[in-house]
């Protein structure tokens, strides 16, 4: 049961991505991205990864739309169809071939008694609930065990929050100098618009 | 049972998705995406009790509330363009 209810779950997702490359109008793609999110959530609980799946629910479905809406604010509606360039695909398809290429090399990381899960992972699941007194083994590594670490992230994603918020502000400030159609005409790229 | 009312909830997801999809005005995709919300959240609660766990609802109180947060932002922004507008002007 569980494992329909992740496939029908998928196939979802794969029908919301086929949507967002369809369409043109940013509004709808924001919505759809929030969609995405939601469906997420429930792929993420049903695979029984609860932390990521309330991470997921607090950033994805809330945070995220907000803030692409904050973005839609300094943008047009509408997704200019650019002119397409063939080079660009191709080199994209071949450099993604040589990573799937180099991906044969790797560990396969599915098969449980290799040396890198064998040798702090016993111990962390032996241990965690002693030394942290957390249930959750996960929580317990990451807030724990490796709590610097999560720190060094956190400094991280709050130093790119302070730079997106002034990059919003800074374009908000011009927009008041120049007004909304002043700014985009004038180029003829505006002509591939639909 | 539970195995039931989930299928049925995916079979509503679907037509919500199809109504996402197809919708002609902004304001379909809207409420097909807060469906889809509602929709998603009592599965985590049905998929929750199937599998004997319902520790995790909160989870889904988690996401019914942002998803709720997140259709009136954009139904907001929709109708002001700025998501910090104070609203509409006062009643008479």
């Amino acid at each position: 049961m569980q494992s329909i209810i992740g496939m029908v779950l998928m196939t979802l997702l794969a029908v919301v991505m086929i949507g967002i490359i369809r369409l043109r109008n940013l509004f709808a793609v924001v919505i759809f991205g929030g969609i995405y999110s939601l469906l997420m959530v429930g792929l993420l609980l049903v695979l029984d990864a609860v932390d990521v799946a309330m991470t997921e629910a607090a950033v994805g479905g809330g945070l995220s739309t907000v803030l692409m809406l904050s973005v839609l604010y300094s943008t047009k509606e509408e997704e200019i169809r650019l002119v397409r360039m063939r080079a660009f695909p191709l080199f994209f398809m071949v450099v993604t071939g040589v990573l799937i290429f180099a991906t044969w090399d790797l560990l396969p990381l599915a098969i449980a008694d290799l040396p890198s899960h064998t040798h702090v992972s016993a111990y962390y699941l032996d241990n965690s609930l002693k030394d942290t007194g957390v249930p959750n083994v996960v929580t317990s590594v990451l807030a724990s065990y490796r709590g610097y670490d999560t720190l060094g992230e956190v400094t991280v994603i709050f130093a790119a929050g302070i730079a997106v918020l002034v990059l919003l502000q800074g374009s908000r400030i011009a927009k008041k100098k120049v007004s909304r159609s002043d700014s985009i005409s004038g180029s003829d790229s505006v002509s591939g618009l639909e | 049972m539970f195995a039931f009312m989930s299928l049925a909830l995916l079979v509503a997801l679907v037509f919500s998705l199809f109504r996402a999809l197809r919708g002609p005005t902004v304001f379909d995709r809207a409420l097909a995406s807060n469906s889809i919300g509602t929709g998603v959240t009592l599965l985590l609660i049905v998929v929750g009790f199937l599998n004997e766990r319902p520790d995790f609802i909160d989870v889904s109180l988690t996401l019914a509330l942002l998803n709720f947060v997140s259709t009136l932002a954009f139904l907001k922004f929709w109708r002001h363009g700025d998501l910090s507008h104070v609203g509409e002007e006062p009643v008479e």
